[in-house]
C-alpha cells in the first residue's frame, strides 16, 4: 500500500496544491497500484506516509504548519525514509530559516541547507524551467528569494520566471523535492509525477499511462517556450 | 461657488466621455467617463452619492446578482452600476447616469474602503470573501483586515452591516462592528476558512453552527431560511426566487435584508424580486448553433460549487474555461472545484484552457471531451458553466432564443 499524504490542507492548500494529492493517486490507481491518499488536518496526529506533499499557504498558516510539523515529529518521519515533495511555501518550510511579512525571520524545519528572504518583488507568473533535460511547467506566485547551501542540488534551473532567485528552481536532498510551481505541478507535468511515484516506490520505471494530461503537457510547452523565445 | 462649477464640468466630462465611448464602440461607456470625471473633481462621487439612500454590495461570488435583487425589491427608479464596474470610476458614472434618490451599488471587495468612504452608504451587505484571482488580488486574509477598518467607520457614520454568518472571514471582519444584521444563507463552501482567521486554529463545525477556542463563534442570525420560508427579523414569507439555486436564495435573503433598513416592506420586496430571471445575461436561456443553452456564470472555486450542485441532473455539460487577465492568468483552482459530483456524466470542455479542464475532469473520473466541431444537438436545454471571460465569448457568439 502506498501511502500519499497531503499534509494540512486547510493551511498549505491555497492554490490548488491539493491537486498534486489526486494526480500521484489517480496516476497510480489506474496502474494498479494499491494507494491511499490521506487528508492530514491539522487537528489530527501526523498519519505514517510514503510521500507527504507540502503546498503553498498563506504568511500565517505557513508559520503555524512549521509548528505543527515540529511537534508532529516530521522530521523523524522524513529521516526514516519517507519522501517529500514541497511547493513554495512548503519549500521554504523545509529550510533553516524564511522570512515572510515584514523583515521578521523565522525557524524552519532544518532539514534542508536553504534560506529564503523576502524579495523586492512578488514573482507572479509563468514558470518554466528544465529538470535534467527535460521541461516542466508551473506557475509561481510568492514574495520569496531562496538560497540554497552549496552542497544542495537544485530541483531545475529557471527559463523563465523567477523561481528560487531567476536561476535556479527549488531543491533535491535525497528524497526531498522541491519546487516553487503550483499548477498544480503534477497535473501540468505528468512525467514529474510518474518520477515521483517511481522514486517512492523505488522502482526504476512505471508503465506508460497515455491521457489528455499529455496534451495538456505539450500545449502548455508549446505557448510557453514559444513566448519565452520571443 | 468654485467647488460647484467644477463638479458640474465633471459630470458633463463624465456624460460626454460615455456617450463618445459608446458610439465609437471602444467602450461599454461606463468606466471611461467616470474616470475623466474623478479626475476633474476628485470629489466628484461624494458629491453625487450625497442625498440618496445607498447600499453598497460587496463580496467574492453574488454580488452582481444580489445587487440586482435588491435594485428589483425595491421598485420604481433605481440607480446602479448594473454593468458591473465596480471601482469608484464605475460607481461615478452610474450615478451620473441616474439621479434617482436611492442607489444600490455593487463594489469590488479591494475597493470597498473607498466606495463607502465615498458614498455614505446606509446599509453594507457582506455575502462571503474566498479566493478569487489570487494572481492578482492579494490573500483573503489582507482583505478581510482591511474590512474591519471601513465597518468600524461606516459604523460610527450610522451605517447598518448586513453580514453573512456561515463565513468566518466575513465574521472576523465585522465581528466587533456594532449594527450588523447576521444572516445565515444556505453555504456549501468551507475550503477557505478551515482555519480560524482571527488566531488560525482550527475551526470546529457542527450541523448548527462553527466556533474556535479564541472566541470567534458564528453569530446567532436574524435572517435565516426555514424550508421554502425566510424569516427576516419579525417577518415570516415565503420566499419566491426564480433564480435558479439555493446561492440565490441566500442572495435574496441578504438582498431583503438590507431593503428592511431602507424601509422597504420585506413581503413586497420579495414579489418584485420574483420577477428577476436574468442578471446581465446569467441564468439566460440561449441559442449557440443549434443548440440551446442555459449559460451560468462561476468564477472560482466556491461560485463553482455552489453552481455545480444547481445543475444536478444528468446527459451533456459544456464548461469553457479562460484564464486571461480578468479570469486571473493562473486556472490551478480548478482543482479546488470538487467536480467529483460530475461522474457518470459527459462534459465537454471549451475555452482557451479546455485541455486544463479534460486534465483535471480525467483525474476526477469525469467522462470529458474536447471537441473542436460542433457538437451533436440535443433536443433539450444543456447548461454551460463559465467563468468570467468565457461566459462574455459565450454570450457573445450566442442568440437569444
Ligand atoms: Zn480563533
Amino acid at each position: 500500500m502506498l501511502r500519499i499524504v497531503q499534509v494540512y490542507p486547510e493551511l498549505l492548500g491555497t492554490y490548488g496544491d491539493g491537486g498534486n494529492g489526486f494526480v500521484l493517486r489517480e496516476r497510480a490507481r489506474r496502474r494498479g497500484i494499491d494507494v491511499e491518499l490521506i487528508r492530514a488536518g491539522m487537528d489530527q496526529l501526523l498519519p505514517g506516509g510514503d510521500i507527504y506533499l507540502l503546498g503553498g499557504g498563506e504568511d500565517g498558516p505557513q508559520r503555524l504548519a512549521v509548528v505543527l510539523l515540529e511537534e508532529a515529529g516530521f522530521s523523524r518521519r522524513v529521516a526514516e525514509g519517507a519522501m517529500v515533495f514541497a511547493v513554495c511555501a512548503g519549500l521554504q518550510m523545509l529550510g533553516s530559516r524564511f522570512s515572510v511579512q515584514g523583515d521578521d525571520e523565522y525557524v524552519g524545519l532544518g532539514l534542508v541547507d536553504a534560506v529564503t528572504t523576502r524579495a523586492s518583488t512578488r514573482a507572479v507568473g509563468d514558470l518554466v524551467t528544465t529538470v535534467e533535460g527535460t521541461t516542466m511547467v508551473g506557475f509561481e506566485n510568492h514574495g520569496g528569494e531562496t538560497t540554497i547551501g552549496a552542497s544542495v542540488e537544485p530541483f531545475a534551473t529557471v527559463e523563465r520566471g523567477h523561481g528560487n532567485d531567476g536561476r535556479l528552481d527549488g531543491f533535491r536532498a535525497g528524497r526531498i523535492w522541491a519546487t516553487y510551481a503550483h499548477g498544480p505541478v503534477l497535473a501540468l507535468n505528468p512525467w514529474l509525477a510518474d518520477a515521483v511515484l517511481a522514486e517512492a516506490l523505488e522502482m526504476s520505471e512505471l508503465a506508460p499511462l497515455p491521457s489528455v494530461a499529455d496534451q495538456l503537457y505539450e500545449s502548455r510547452c508549446r505557448v510557453l517556450t514559444r513566448r519565452a523565445a520571443d | 461657488m468654485w467647488r460647484t462649477v467644477r463638479l458640474q464640468i465633471a459630470k458633463a466630462a463624465v456624460r460626454s466621455t460615455n456617450w463618445i465611448s459608446l458610439r465609437t464602440g471602444r467602450g461599454s461607456g461606463t468606466v471611461i467617463g467616470g474616470m475623466v470625471g474623478l479626475t476633474i473633481a476628485p470629489g466628484l462621487l461624494e458629491a453625487l452619492a450625497a442625498n440618496r439612500r445607498i447600499i453598497v454590495v460587496s463580496g467574492t461570488n453574488g454580488k452582481t446578482t444580489t445587487t440586482a435583487l435588491a435594485v428589483a425589491g425595491w421598485g420604481d427608479d433605481v440607480a446602479s452600476n448594473d454593468t458591473g464596474a465596480n471601482m469608484p470610476a464605475g460607481l461615478t458614472a452610474a450615478l451620473v447616469r441616474n439621479r434617482s434618490p436611492r442607489a444600490v451599488l455593487e463594489s469590488d471587495e479591494a475597493w470597498l474602503g473607498a466606495n463607502v468612504e465615498a458614498t455614505h452608504p446606509a446599509v453594507i451587505v457582506i455575502l462571503n470573501l474566498s479566493r478569487d484571482q489570487l494572481d492578482r488580488a492579494s490573500e483573503v486574509r489582507q482583505i478581510a483586515d482591511r474590512w474591519r477598518a471601513v465597518f468600524a467607520t461606516a459604523q460610527s457614520r450610522g451605517a447598518v452591516i448586513v453580514a453573512n454568518a456561515m463565513d468566518p472571514l466575513v465574521v472576523y471582519a465585522a465581528f466587533e462592528a456594532g449594527n450588523v444584521r447576521w444572516c445565515a444563507p444556505p453555504t456549501s463552501w468551507t475550503a477557505d476558512t478551515m482555519s480560524c482567521p482571527r488566531c488560525t486554529a482550527p475551526l470546529h463545525r457542527s450541523d448548527e453552527r462553527w466556533w474556535c477556542s479564541c472566541g470567534l463563534v458564528q453569530p446567532s442570525a436574524s435572517s435565516y431560511l426555514d424550508g421554502t420560508a425566510a424569516v427576516v427579523g419579525d417577518e415570516r414569507f415565503e420566499i419566491p426566487v426564480t433564480l435558479p439555486g439555493s446561492f440565490n436564495q441566500g442572495n435574496a435573503l441578504m438582498a431583503l435584508t438590507a431593503l428592511v433598513e431602507v424601509g422597504v416592506d420585506v413581503r413586497r420586496a420579495a414579489l418584485r424580486m420574483a420577477a428577476v430571471d436574468e442578471v446581465a445575461g446569467r441564468y439566460g436561456v440561449r441559442r449557440i448553433g443549434g443548440q440551446v443553452v442555459r449559460l451560468l456564470l462561476a468564477k472560482n472555486p466556491a461560485g463553482f460549487a455552489a453552481m455545480l450542485e444547481d445543475v444536478g441532473g444528468e446527459g451533456d455539460l459544456w464548461v469553457s474555461i479562460n484564464a486571461r487577465v480578468a479570469d486571473g492568468h493562473d486556472p490551478s483552482w480548478l482543482y479546488d472545484v470538487p467536480f467529483e459530483v460530475l461522474r457518470g456524466r459527459r462534459v465537454r470542455c471549451l475555452g482557451d484552457r479546455r485541455l486544463d479542464l479534460a486534465t483535471r475532469l480525467w483525474y476526477a473520473g469525469v467522462d470529458a471531451y474536447v471537441d473542436e466541431g460542433p457538437p451533436v444537438i440535443e433536443d433539450r436545454v444543456i447548461d454551460v458553466l463559465a467563468n468570467y471571460t468565457a461566459f462574455s465569448d459565450l454570450l457573445r457568439d450566442s442568440q437569444p432564443c
